[in-house]
C-alpha cells in the first residue's frame, strides 16, 4: 500500500528536492524534507502538504557535518521506503582553481557528503530488507571538463559510489541504487546559465523520472533528457587527444 | 557541440541585461530589466530602492500592464502554496500560483474556484491586480470577491495586510490596480465546494446581436452565461451567436445526463471524453470560414440539450492550445475589450460589430458577455455588456481603433487594461472615474514615481 510509504529527501529546499517530494506524496507517500536551510524546506514543505493533503515533515540537516551523519539516521523517528539524495553544488570552477577551501567543498558537497550518508542508509535498508536509494548525480560526472572540473570529478565519485553499492546490495538482496543523470535542469542552480532548450529539462521531469524508475519501472541509471545517454556516449568515446583540444 | 552545452559549465554570472519584454499580445515589445526572485522576501528586497518598477505574473496580460519602465519583477519563483483549511475552504498561496496549480490540486478533493478567466494559466497576483472577471459576472462579480487577503510589498519595502478590514482602502484600490499600489506576496482566496468536475451546459442559437443580447438578458439567472458571435456573419447575420448558458452540475445531474462518467475524470479522462473546441490545425485565417460555419452548426445541433461538459473546456478552450497567441504572427496582435453599459450596449455593440465584420481582418469569433457591477474603484466591469475580439496588429489598426474608442467613450464605457496597449489617456480618464483613488492611494504609499509600468506611464497613473 502505497499509503504507508514514505520517503526522505535529502536537500529538501532544493527545486529537485521539492518537486521529487511533491510526486511522491501526490502517490500518497508521507514526506520528511531535510536541509540546512530550514525556512526553505518549512517553505516547500507547507507547498507539499497544501497541494497533496499529505503530512510533510522537516528536519535540519548540514551534510557536510559528516560526524553527525549516522546520529542523523539513527535518530529518525521512521525509517523511510526511499531515500533521494539531491544534494549538489555546482560552485565556481574558476575560483576553486585557485581557492582549496572551496575546491574542497564542492568536493565534499557533490561526493563525500552524500556518499557517507547513503551507506548509513544501505546498511538500515539492508537490516531492513528493503527500501530504494536514489542518488541524483550528473552527466558532468561522466567525462571530466575545463568548465568544472571539481563539480565533475565528484559527480563522478559519487555515480561511481552509486554503482558499486548497487552492485553490494544486489548481490545480497532487495535493497535497490539508483542513478539518476538529470542533465540541464532549469533550478536556482542553473539560473545564471544559459541553457540548450532540446538538452534541458524541468525539475517535475526529473522527480516524474525518478519515481517512474522507483516505483513504476525499476530502473538503474537514468538520463532525465534522455539525448544526453547519446551526447555523453559520444563525448565518452572521443580519444582524449582529441577531447583535451576541445572547449566543451 | 555549442560552448555552453553540458551542464555544469560555470559561465561567468551574465549581467542581468535589459531584455525585450512583451505580454500575451506580443505587442508592444519593450526593453526591460527582467529579475526572479525566488522567494516573496526576495520579491519585496528588489523593489527596495527601484524605480521603474513592477510585478509581472504569467504574462498572461495581452499589453503593456505587466512591463516596467526599467525593471520587471517576475513573480513566477513565488509558485509555493502554503496553507488549506477544508472547514472554511480558505486557501493561502503565494502570487504567483496559477489557477491551473489551484485547479489541479483541488479540484479532486471537490473545490474550484467561483471566479475563474477564460485560461488557467494566470496567476493568482495578476488575477487580483486585474480584478479579472468570468463568465458569472453579473452575479457573482469579480476575483476579489473570492479574496479574504492578501500582503502587499510598498515601494518602501514595508509589507501590509490587506482585506476588506484592515487597509481597506487599499485592498480596493489593488483590485484592478494593475499592480500599481504595491506588489502582492501572497493571498487567501476562498474556494467553492462543488459535487462533480462536469458542467451541465444548455446551448441556444441567437441569429443576431439582438437576439444574443435578448437570450443573455432573459438568462441572468444562469451562473455562467457567454456569447460566442461570429464575426463573419453579415447583414440581418451581424452578431449571430451561440449562447452558452452553465451550471456546475451536482451529483444528481451527472447521474442523470452521464451515469456513464466518473465525477471527477482524470485529467487525461476528461480530454478524451469531450472534443476540443479548437483544434489547433483549425487556426489559420484561410479555414476560418469553414471552422466557424461547422462550429454553428455543431452548436446549433446541440440547442435544447443539456450535456455535461469537463469544466476545463468549458472554461478553458484556448488552454489546449499552446501558444495560441503565436497564430498572428511576428508583429503580434490586439484583444480589444470593451464594455458598454446597459442603456446603450444593443446600438453600440452593433455598431462595432458592423465597423469590425467590414474592416475583415478581425478575429473569426468574439465573445459577448454580461457584466455587473465593478468591485474596487479600478476594476474593469460595469452593469452591461463586454465585447472581446483579437485583431492583428497592422498599419491601419490603431487608427480603426480609435474610431471604435470614440464609441466606447460616447456610451460611457471602458476598455480592459489587463488587454489594452494602445488607448489614449483621455479614453482612459474618461472610462475610469476611479483614477483618483487610485491616484490617491499611489501618493500615499510612495508609488507614483517607483511603481510604473509601460501602461501606466501610458496612461498618466
Amino acid at each position: 500500500m502505497t499509503g504507508t510509504k514514505s520517503i526522505l529527501v535529502i536537500g529538501g529546499s532544493s527545486d529537485i528536492g521539492h518537486a521529487t517530494a511533491l510526486r511522491y506524496a501526490r502517490e500518497g507517500w508521507r514526506v520528511t524534507l531535510a536541509a540546512r536551510d530550514i525556512e526553505a524546506a518549512q517553505r516547500n514543505a507547507d507547498d507539499i502538504r497544501t497541494r497533496s493533503g499529505v503530512e510533510t515533515t522537516v528536519q535540519a540537516l548540514d551534510v557536510l557535518q559528516t560526524a553527525q551523519l549516522a546520529g542523523f539516521v539513527a535518530g529518525l523517528s521512521v525509517l523511510p521506503d526511499t531515500v533521494v539524495c539531491v544534494v549538489g553544488e555546482l560552485g565556481d570552477q574558476l575560483r576553486a582553481q585557485t581557492d582549496p577551501e572551496l575546491a574542497t567543498t564542492i568536493m565534499r558537497t557533490n561526493f563525500e557528503a552524500p556518499s557517507l550518508l547513503l551507506e548509513q542508509f544501505a546498511q538500515r535498508f539492508e537490516a531492513r530488507g528493503s527500501g530504494t536509494i536514489v542518488g541524483v548525480s550528473s552527466v558532468a560526472g561522466d567525462r571530466g571538463r575545463a568548465s568544472n572540473y571539481y563539480y565533475g570529478a565528484a559527480k563522478a565519485g559519487f555515480s561511481q559510489f552509486l554503482s558499486g553499492l548497487r552492485n553490494r546490495l544486489a548481490l545480497a538482496g532487495k535493497v535497490r541504487v539508483v542513478t539518476v543523470k538529470p542533465g540541464f535542469v532549469r533550478t536556482r542552480m542553473t539560473a545564471h546559465m544559459k541553457l540548450p532548450a532540446p538538452l534541458t529539462v524541468d525539475p517535475d521531469r526529473v522527480a516524474d523520472d525518478i519515481y517512474l524508475a522507483d516505483v513504476t519501472r525499476p530502473r538503474d541509471v537514468i538520463y532525465v533528457a534522455r539525448r544526453f545517454r547519446l551526447v555523453m556516449t559520444i563525448i565518452c568515446a572521443l580519444p582524449e587527444a582529441i577531447f583535451k583540444r576541445m572547449r566543451i | 557541440m555549442p560552448a555552453a552545452a553540458l551542464p555544469g559549465r560555470a559561465t561567468a554570472s551574465s549581467n542581468p541585461d535589459r531584455i525585450g519584454l512583451s505580454g500575451w499580445g506580443n505587442y508592444p515589445k519593450v526593453s526591460t530589466e527582467l529579475l526572479a526572485p525566488r522567494t516573496p522576501a526576495g520579491a519585496r528586497d528588489h523593489l527596495l530602492g527601484r524605480s521603474g518598477v513592477v510585478a509581472r505574473g504569467a504574462g498572461r496580460a495581452y499589453g503593456d500592464a505587466a512591463i516596467g519602465t526599467h525593471t520587471t519583477i517576475s513573480t513566477r519563483g513565488l509558485n509555493r502554496m502554503r496553507s488549506f483549511d477544508a472547514a472554511s475552504a480558505e486557501l493561502t498561496v503565494e502570487a504567483g500560483v496559477t489557477i491551473a496549480d489551484i485547479l489541479a490540486a483541488f479540484e479532486p478533493r471537490g473545490f474550484f474556484l467561483k471566479v475563474v478567466p477564460g485560461t488557467k494559466f494566470v496567476t493568482v497576483g495578476g488575477a487580483i491586480a486585474a480584478d479579472l472577471h468570468g463568465k458569472n459576472h453579473h452575479r457573482d462579480g469579480g476575483f476579489g470577491t473570492i479574496v479574504e487577503s492578501f500582503r502587499l510589498a510598498l515601494p518602501g519595502g514595508e509589507i501590509l495586510s490587506c482585506s476588506r478590514a484592515e487597509n481597506a482602502a487599499l485592498f480596493m484600490a489593488t483590485l484592478g490596480g494593475m499592480g500599481l499600489t504595491g506588489m502582492i506576496l501572497d493571498a487567501t482566496l476562498r474556494l467553492l465546494p462543488i459535487e462533480t468536475a462536469w458542467l451541465r451546459q444548455d446551448t441556444r442559437v441567437a441569429g443576431n446581436l439582438e437576439a444574443a443580447i435578448d437570450q443573455l438578458e432573459s438568462s441572468a439567472s444562469a451562473t455562467y452565461s457567454v456569447a460566442w458571435i461570429d464575426c463573419l456573419a453579415r447583414g440581418a447575420a451581424l452578431g449571430r451567436s451561440l449562447v452558452y448558458l452553465a451550471e456546475h452540475a451536482t451529483r444528481r445531474d451527472q447521474e442523470l445526463l452521464g451515469p456513464e462518467l466518473a465525477p471527477f475524470p482524470s485529467p487525461r479522462m476528461s480530454r478524451l471524453s469531450v472534443p476540443e473546441l479548437f483544434p489547433g490545425w483549425l487556426l489559420n485565417r484561410a479555414s476560418m470560414r469553414a471552422f466557424n460555419e461547422l462550429y454553428f452548426r455543431r452548436g446549433a445541433a446541440q440547442q435544447g440539450e443539456q450535456r455535461l461538459v469537463h469544466w476545463d473546456p468549458y472554461f478553458f478552450p484556448l488552454d489546449a492550445i499552446a501558444d495560441w497567441n503565436r497564430i498572428y504572427g511576428r508583429r503580434g496582435f490586439v484583444q480589444y475589450q470593451c464594455v458598454i453599459p446597459q442603456a446603450h450596449a444593443r446600438r453600440v455593440l452593433a455598431d462595432i460589430l458592423d465597423r469590425v465584420s467590414r474592416r475583415g481582418d478581425a478575429s473569426f469569433l468574439a465573445v459577448l458577455k454580461q457584466l455587473g457591477d465593478g468591485g474596487g474603484p479600478m476594476s474593469f466591469p460595469l452593469r452591461g455588456y463586454t465585447l472581446t475580439m483579437d485583431l492583428p496588429v497592422s498599419d491601419t489598426l490603431f487608427a480603426f481603433l480609435d474610431e471604435l474608442d470614440a464609441l466606447v467613450v460616447d456610451a460611457g464605457g471602458r476598455l480592459y487594461l489587463a488587454k489594452d496597449a494602445r488607448q489614449s489617456r483621455a479614453t482612459f480618464e474618461s472610462g475610469y472615474p476611479g483614477l483618483a483613488a487610485l491616484r490617491d492611494i499611489r501618493q500615499q504609499t510612495g508609488a507614483t514615481t517607483r511603481l510604473v509600468s509601460h501602461l501606466s506611464a501610458r496612461l498618466g497613473i
